[in-house]
């Protein structure tokens, strides 16, 4: 999204009190993260409301099967670790690092989604599908979004990898992964979230 | 001479559309008519929040209006120039502190009258109330009357200087129920029973309407609500159980298809009509209400009233505004719905 | 949707809808013609269409919300001429309902917030001594996603069937089961697209203020229509997810039978009615607030004296915008949410009021003890403030939760809202209109004619919705398509409508004054209204660059003070040597990204998913191609700069 530009700009602004573009773009993913919460929030509040309401379908404890769910939270707490690992490699100037661990957090991120997914698709087989109650459509839709948020982050982190490829280390492609994995952690702490709010006080 | 007759004719002229606006102010303009004492406390609100409003908002349009005169840029303008005068305490003082002492004694009248005119709040009064269920379709309104066993459509009729418990709901998009000259409004909605308490303090026609839009022909959703007196009530209600139809589940069915309609009379509706259209849409076996489905009468006379209680404060209000809907569409066993008691 | 013959994609059966039909293709073919004809599409293309200079990109958004002022009028004027008399059959109730729907959809989403966001565009980075927005190429993106939200939202005119389930669509009657067609599909998409532009343009606004300001600019000495923006800004990136998440949930029920706000499946209609108003209330604000800042800024300069009560200002600006997200459920006091709740939203409500009245004060005292003349943009500033402290007092009124049991849903409210909405918001943005127009443009609009528009307008205004008081009280609600002889009503509506019709013909006074200035171009210096901030201290209209040279900002008027050194005879500042500027190259990516938001919404809304798939691939495509280019910028060199500022008859 953000828009690559070129680092020798910066000194030609010899004047006091102007940023450097790499450091606007940071501020606005910053800003962009705090209208993401609002979004996940305003999805946790409609699932909040409407989890009772399971219209003589399945209940969340009836569903819900914690043992895949754990699984899920380990693997996107440790992709978040790794993540937090590739921007240590950048920091030491190791592109061969940097890339490394953002293949493994990408791996662990898609074994995260490939797990949900089998998730969902055994629901639906049996028979809680998203129209079958105000619960489930609540409960696909939060949980759904998220998963659309690591698969968008995946993507994303393919793309980058090919570039440090290309380009190595350098302002742009080091704020790049700074704003990658800021939006990898920020996933991270949603899913904690949706574990406590979703399951964890779905099953009790 | 001449132009004195012709300001004399203009001023008597004004004096005459005046006092027309004004006279037909008294019957057209119904909000500020009312005849119910829910209406009339209403329209008191509605005079005592001008009149503080105007304290402020006279004095600025003048003010207004004098400085630009004043101010005006004109070479033989004397008026002071200060161009770089942009504070003082003083004065800001004031005009922070003036609305807020207005807008303070205006929020402990609102605070009083809201809780004094709470829609689900019965009104005191010697006679008991008559319960009127009312049901908005598309695009018609359905009113049943379960102590009468009655059931009328696009009208209604209820003696007057006694006390009207409404309960409402919806077979169809949300409305309003209005009935300017007795009082506010309240929407009715589906899986729900409200509760609005009016009273007519004399007999009359009085305009009712759907407030709320619901679709294509919701312009059509005008009633008239009569308050007759008591004898000629009962007199009504044995004139339609005379000779009217009954509603039938399936005359139900055919009356709650999309459509207009006429003013049509019931001389008996199926039992517990009203709690199955509320009882239609809560399915949710979530099972944190009770007595789902449960056995509706049309003796709505087993009172229970209860007045919103207001249990949650102010400072949960995010949750419970959307989710003590939920609750408080639940009814409980009989008819005794109550309002939003979170 | 199945399509099976051309009358269920084409509306049809409606002269009114051929007529439309028969101008939007000829519209279109002689735009085509004459491009063609003048060999304008190069032009177009490279000037315009990917341009991501914030002065074009706010000019492009001014002419789109003027388009769009055009159709929300034309909704306007037939829903008066409806009701003008008792049984009128010019419109029948379903298509009252569709025009009542896309007015108030049109006028907000895309008439108020696009011509706001021009208006952002074109003054803020100039007022703040920057050389554009903090991400240029995010600002075409959220232009073009706005314009394209914008068709998609109109082509229900003719494709499919407009929207007529309300401007902020309340289900259940939104909902598949009551509105099976297109519309509603249409809406949910067209808001959408235009929604998640408006979003960026927050964040974008914001770092810009934040960061971007000249050297020396406290944010205490920060012009306040910056400020203004700021707190608008603030309120977008807080509301709108709001928005996005409900629209997307009105989807999902709609698309794949989900139960959020459905009546079966344990849905919550009162849920989306709660959501869309934590949204709809702090919307009204989001685009009050800039036009609090215009009059700010407008007042102090025709009066020719300092803003009185600055800090009061900034702290009433601020409060306004936190106040505004606690208030939302006085859009339904009847809903019988119980005492509680309708006081502490009656209370709330009623605290805005305090600082909204501080600053009409503070304007007032600004004029006090100046020299007011009354140019154009004055005397729009003037029109306002009469008629938003009557509009202001109305809402008080509809705040006292139990008076509003009788003002809800009624002619009473309506006449409320466009009192504050064209009294507050129309008019402001004309005045900022009037007032920046040398700046943009480099010509001034001509005042005669301008001054004819402007009493059109406010007596128009007057005549319109003043009478719909008295019919709220009456017991008018709002959106019946027609009424009887016995109701009393139509003496009041008949001068209604004749009010609609004076302000119909003050925009076109305004049309005329647009095309006769630009025919009779009266050239005008960097500082016709001699104003009191930087944009005022370069050139009209502003070159590319915006500044040659960075301004060093000491106080809060800073360009009234640089004029008033001059004037003592004080030495202008040494200005620093003239250095190479580096500038964003334009880019196609955010017009043909836009362009791929359509396609996947227009193949959504109708269930063609051959057309949303590849709309959605266009879409990521678009996104890569940007992320892999790293070749986004270029240096403005020296002597180049030094060649248009000559031009301008400056020397640096």
């Amino acid at each position: 999204m953000a828009h690559g530009g070129n680092h020798a700009a910066t000194h030609t602004h010899g004047h006091e009190g102007h940023p450097d573009q790499e450091a606007l773009r940071m501020m606005g993913f910053w800003i962009f993260l705090i209208t993401d919460c609002i979004l996940f929030g305003t999805l946790f509040a409609t699932y909040v409301v409407l989890h009772g309401s399971t219209a003589g379908g399945p209940t969340a404890s009836e569903l819900f099967e914690m043992p895949g769910v754990i699984a899920e939270t380990f693997i996107l707490l440790t992709s978040s670790f790794t993540s937090g690992l590739a921007v240590l490699a950048m920091n030491r100037g190791n592109k061969r690092g940097l890339i490394g661990w953002l293949a493994v957090t990408a791996i662990l991120g898609a074994s995260f989604i490939g797990l949900e997914v089998t998730e969902f698709v055994k629901m639906v087989h049996e028979g809680a599908t998203i129209g079958t109650s105000a619960f489930l459509s609540g409960f696909f839709t939060l949980v759904g979004t998220h998963g659309l948020h690591v698969s968008i982050g995946l993507v994303w982190m393919i793309a980058l990898m090919i570039q440090l490829g290309r380009h190595g280390i350098n302002s742009v492609t080091k704020r790049k992964v700074g704003v990658v994995s800021l939006y990898w952690h920020f996933l991270d702490v949603v899913w904690i979230f949706v574990f406590t709010i979703v399951y964890m006080m779905g099953v009790k | 001479m001449k132009w004195k007759g012709t300001y004399r004719r203009i001023a008597a002229f004004m004096t005459m559309v005046l006092t027309t606006v004004l006279l037909a102010g008294c019957s057209d303009v119904v909000v500020l008519n009312p005849k119910g004492s829910i209406g009339q406390q209403q329209m008191d609100l509605i005079l005592i929040s001008t009149v503080l409003c105007l304290i402020v908002v006279v004095p600025v349009l003048v003010l207004t209006f004098w400085i630009a005169w004043r101010y005006r840029k004109r070479d033989k303008n004397q008026a002071a120039y200060q161009p770089n005068w942009d504070h003082s305490t003083k004065l800001e003082t004031i005009w922070w502190g003036i609305p807020i002492i207005i807008i303070a004694v205006l929020a402990v009248i609102t605070v009083q009258y809201t809780y004094k005119l709470e829609p689900s709040k019965p009104i005191e009064h010697e006679a008991e109330p008559i319960v009127i269920q009312v049901t908005s379709l598309d695009w018609k309104w359905m009113f049943l009357y379960p102590e009468q066993g009655i059931a009328t459509v696009n009208y209604l009729k209820f003696p007057a200087n006694r006390p009207v418990r409404f309960e409402l709901t919806s077979d169809a998009p949300m409305n309003s129920f209005w009935i300017p000259q007795l009082g506010g409004q309240i929407y009715t909605m589906s899986g729900m029973a409200m509760k609005l308490n009016l009273i007519a303090d004399e007999p009359g026609e009085y305009k009712g309407a759907g407030a709320n839009f619901s679709g294509k022909d919701f312009g059509q959703m005008n009633f008239v609500a009569t308050a007759t007196s008591d004898a000629d009530f009962e007199k009504w209600v044995a004139d339609v159980k005379k000779s009217y139809p009954a509603l039938t589940k399936e005359g139900y069915v055919e009356l709650a298809k999309p459509g207009t309609s006429l003013v049509r009379s019931f001389s008996s509706f199926p039992k517990g009509l009203f709690n199955d259209i509320v009882m239609k849409y809560q399915v949710d076996g979530s099972g944190h209400h009770h007595g789902g489905g449960s056995e509706a009468a049309s003796g709505a006379k087993e009172e229970g009233v209860k007045t919103a209680s207001g249990a949650q404060g102010a400072s949960d209000r995010d949750m419970s505004a959307m989710a003590g809907h939920d609750m408080s569409a639940k009814t409980d066993q009989g008819m005794t719905s109550h309002n939003h008691n979170g | 949707m199945k399509i099976n013959s051309l009358s269920d994609f084409f509306v049809t059966g409606d002269p009114l809808i051929y007529g439309a039909d028969v101008a939007i293709g000829l519209t279109m073919v002689a735009v085509v013609l004459v491009l063609t004809l003048f060999k304008r599409w190069g032009w177009l293309w490279r000037e315009w269409l990917t341009t991501v200079d914030h002065k074009r990109i706010g000019i492009m958004y001014v002419i789109a919300s003027l388009l769009m002022l055009f159709r929300g009028g034309m909704d306007a004027l037939l829903m008066r001429t409806q009701l003008a008399m008792p049984n009128m059959e010019f419109l029948k109730p379903d298509h009252y309902n569709a025009i009542f729907t896309t007015h108030g959809v049109i006028m907000i989403l895309f008439m108020a917030m696009p011509l706001m966001f021009g208006l952002f565009n074109l003054v803020v980075p100039l007022q703040i001594g920057a050389r554009d927005v903090a991400f240029p190429f995010l600002n075409s993106l959220s232009f073009w996603l706005f314009f394209m939200g914008a068709m998609l939202f109109n082509l229900s005119f003719v494709i499919g069937g407009s929207p007529d389930a309300g401007w902020l669509s309340y289900p259940p009657l939104s909902e598949k089961m009551f509105s099976p067609g297109v519309g509603q599909d249409f809406y949910i998409w067209g808001i959408q697209i235009s929604g998640i532009g408006s979003l960026m343009t927050g964040i974008n606004f914001i770092v810009t203020i934040l960061k971007m300001r000249a050297p020396g600019m406290k944010l205490m000495k920060m012009p306040m229509f910056s400020w203004s923006v700021l707190s608008s800004c603030l309120t977008i990136i807080l509301a709108f997810p709001i928005l996005t998440v409900t629209l997307a949930l009105l989807f999902i029920d709609r698309y794949f039978g989900a139960h959020f706000f459905t009546l079966d499946g344990g849905g919550n209609p009162m849920m989306y009615i709660n959501l869309i108003w934590m949204w709809g209330h702090p919307e009204v604000y989001i685009v009050i607030l800039p036009a609090f800042g215009i009059f700010s800024e407008v007042v102090a300069t025709f009066s020719r004296k300092k803003l009185f009560g600055y800090k009061s200002m900034v702290f009433a600006l601020m409060s306004i915008s936190l106040f505004s997200f606690f208030t939302w459920a006085h859009h339904f006091f009847t809903m019988g949410s119980g005492a509680d709740v309708n006081a502490f939203f009656a209370l709330t409500t009623m605290l805005i009021a305090i600082p909204t009245g501080v600053k009409v004060f503070n304007w007032l005292f600004t004029m006090f003890r100046g020299k007011i003349t009354f140019e154009s943009p004055m005397l729009w500033t003037m029109g306002f403030i009469p008629c938003f402290v009557v509009g202001g007092m109305t809402g008080v009124l509809l705040s006292v939760a139990p008076a509003d049991f009788q003002f809800h849903n009624s002619y009473f409210l309506i006449a409320h809202f466009h009192q504050v909405l064209i009294g507050g918001v129309a008019f402001g943005y004309f005045s900022g209109l009037y007032y920046w127009w040398p700046k943009v443009f480099g010509f001034k609009l001509n005042e005669k004619i301008g001054r004819y528009a402007f009493w059109f307008w406010n007596i128009g205004f007057y005549v319109c919705f003043m009478p719909q008081y008295v019919l709220g009280l009456m017991g008018m609600t709002r959106r019946v398509s027609t009424y009887g002889w016995d109701s009393g009503w139509w003496e009041w509506n008949f001068v209604s409508t004749i009010g609609g019709f004076l302000m119909g013909i003050g925009f076109l006074f305004q049309v005329w004054q647009i095309l006769h200035s630009i025919k009779f171009m009266e050239r005008v210096s960097g500082d016709p209204w001699n104003a009191r901030t930087l944009e005022w201290s370069i050139p009209s209209p502003a070159p590319a660059y915006n500044f040659a040279t960075i301004p060093h900002v000491r106080e809060r008027d800073d360009w009234w003070a640089t004029k008033e050194r001059k004037a003592q005879g004080l030495p202008e500042e040494p200005r620093a040597p003239l250095e190479p500027i580096h500038m964003p190259k334009n880019s196609g990516i955010p017009i043909i990204m836009s362009a791929c938001w359509f396609v996947a919404g227009f193949g959504l809304v109708f269930d063609w998913l051959w057309l949303a798939i590849p709309g959605f691939i266009g879409i990521a495509a678009s996104m890569l191609a940007h992320s892999f280019n790293y070749n986004t910028d270029y240096y403005i060199p020296v002597d180049e700069i030094e060649r248009t500022e000559a031009a301008a008859g400056r020397v640096v």
